[in-house]
């Protein structure tokens, strides 16, 4: 403690307070950006779905339904809080905004391009490994905490298809570490440029088949919605969920969503590299694979009927495991040969 | 937060620094909307909307029931399973400067887990019914 204010009284303090004061500053940028794609990420899925059944998705507010997320939000914003009698009152309160921070404070080590990253750690894949196990927490304890049979049976299906899928995510990226040889999502991207297509997608395809599959499990998307399925659970851990604590789970859920197409961005498509360069714009090329993958998110879901949590379930420790397992040993057995 | 004060006058933050502060920011923000969102919500409550959501019907029987053994047999297997991939990823990490001996020995750290993965499958540890 006295060497902190120490520090706080030295010469040197200015230099501290400017750091931090960067620091402060790339945050609330790459936050206003994340809120801004959230915001719209359900229009642009509303829109997807829409025109896949032959609709016109929401058209009402605005141009073609542009203010429609500023509808929703207003509304959500407005609304009143119901908090059920029995509820266990402080779990309740605080779990949306346990989801909220594990989702969120995952983006400080996703880098947006070359130098961009708030934080450009060495174990940068277990930080997001660890933070969507910790997301886990929010789920639990809000199912466990609305004293309803919903969302108690939603948090314990989502909590188990959670961690069950987590392992074949693990092993998923296993292969990418031992091809790159660092778990620094800036160095993954960099080892990436010498193979075809500047990506490990042609030798790492069975890793990304698995990533994918776990991914929308991880983030609780169809076909393996099971913990929110309405037509049997009404809404799952968030049935008792209103107004703004409602809001602040949905917004975990977009951004995770957001960061799991993030990481497949970077980790097996090879990031902001593309075919050519694009002047001023540095990130284009990791917008258009990250957009790409949220589209494949809302096809599968105009596709694909829900599984059952059976079928789920051995999928995930009958086919996924193995398969990831199976890519660990093919992609060390070639990498020793060579 | 690691603070390095070898110079005189010279502040190195930690690689660690933002994360903490990100930390801060996104519970701040989870928190700073719950509180002001409440001052403009209205507040009119009574005790039927209090209840617990079941389709309109009186709530029956305690919620927190008792669930299925088949939960537990899923959390015990993430533990072992999820072991296991931790000590993939430092292998993984330095493959290419230990050579063939780590390889050797991972691939039967693999065979070992795999035959326990095999007998969890035999009795029925990953079938639901």
């Amino acid at each position: 403690m006295t060497g902190f204010l120490e520090t706080m009284f030295s010469p040197g303090s200015a230099d501290m307070i400017l750091t931090i004061g960067t620091i402060v500053v790339k945050i609330a940028i790459l936050i206003g950006i994340v809120l801004l794609h959230v915001a719209y990420a359900p229009y642009f899925e509303r829109k997807v779905i829409g025109h896949m059944q032959v609709r016109m998705g929401p058209m009402r507010v605005g141009p073609h339904g542009l203010l429609q997320p500023i509808a929703d939000g207003l509304k959500l914003f407005f609304k009143e809080d119901i908090i059920p009698a029995q509820a266990d009152k402080s779990i309740f309160y605080i779990s949306p905004v346990i989801c909220l921070f594990t989702a969120m404070s995952t983006l400080a080590v996703i880098p947006i391009f070359g130098g961009f990253v708030i934080a450009n750690i060495n174990i940068g894949i277990l930080f997001v490994l660890a933070m969507s196990s910790l997301g886990a927490y929010g789920i639990v304890m809000s199912g466990w905490s609305s004293n309803s049979k919903y969302a108690f049976l939603g948090g314990l299906r989502s909590s188990a298809q959670v961690i069950s899928y987590e392992i074949a995510m693990g092993l998923s990226l296993v292969g990418v570490i031992i091809m790159s040889g660092s778990l620094n999502l800036t160095d993954i991207v960099a080892a990436q440029e010498a193979y075809p297509l500047k990506s490990f997608i042609i030798p790492q395809i069975i890793g990304f088949f698995v990533f994918c599959v776990a991914a929308m499990a991880e983030t609780n998307r169809t076909p393996f919605d099971l913990p929110e399925a309405e037509s049997e659970l009404v809404a799952g851990y968030f049935t008792e969920y209103s107004g703004m604590r409602f809001a602040l789970f949905f917004l975990a859920e977009y951004i995770g969503m957001l960061l799991m197409c993030a990481i497949a961005a970077i980790c097996f498509l090879g990031g902001w590299n593309g075919p050519f360069e694009v002047p001023y714009i540095p990130f284009f090329w990791l917008l258009v694979k990250v957009y790409a993958f949220m589209f494949i998110y809302y096809w599968v879901r105009a596709t694909v009927p829900r599984y059952r949590y059976d079928q789920l379930m051995s999928l995930g420790w009958k086919l996924m495991i193995p398969l990831a397992l199976f890519n660990v040993v093919l992609t060390g057995t070639i990498k020793m040969l060579r | 937060m690691r603070i390095i004060t070898g110079m005189p006058g010279q502040y190195i933050p930690s690689d660690y620094l933002p994360i903490l502060i990100f930390m801060m920011i996104a519970t701040a923000f989870g928190l700073g909307t719950l509180v002001v969102c409440s001052i403009f919500r209205p507040r009119r409550t009574y005790a039927e909307k209090l209840t617990p959501y079941e389709s309109g019907n009186p709530p029956i029987g305690e919620p927190r029931m008792r669930f299925s053994v088949k939960f537990y047999i899923i959390a015990m297997l993430f533990v072992v399973f999820d072991v296991e991939v931790v000590f993939l990823y430092p292998w993984a990490v330095v493959f290419d400067k230990i050579g063939l001996f780590a390889y050797v020995e991972m691939m039967l750290f693999i065979f070992i887990l795999l035959v326990g993965y095999i007998y969890a499958w035999k009795k029925d540890a990953f079938t639901w019914d």
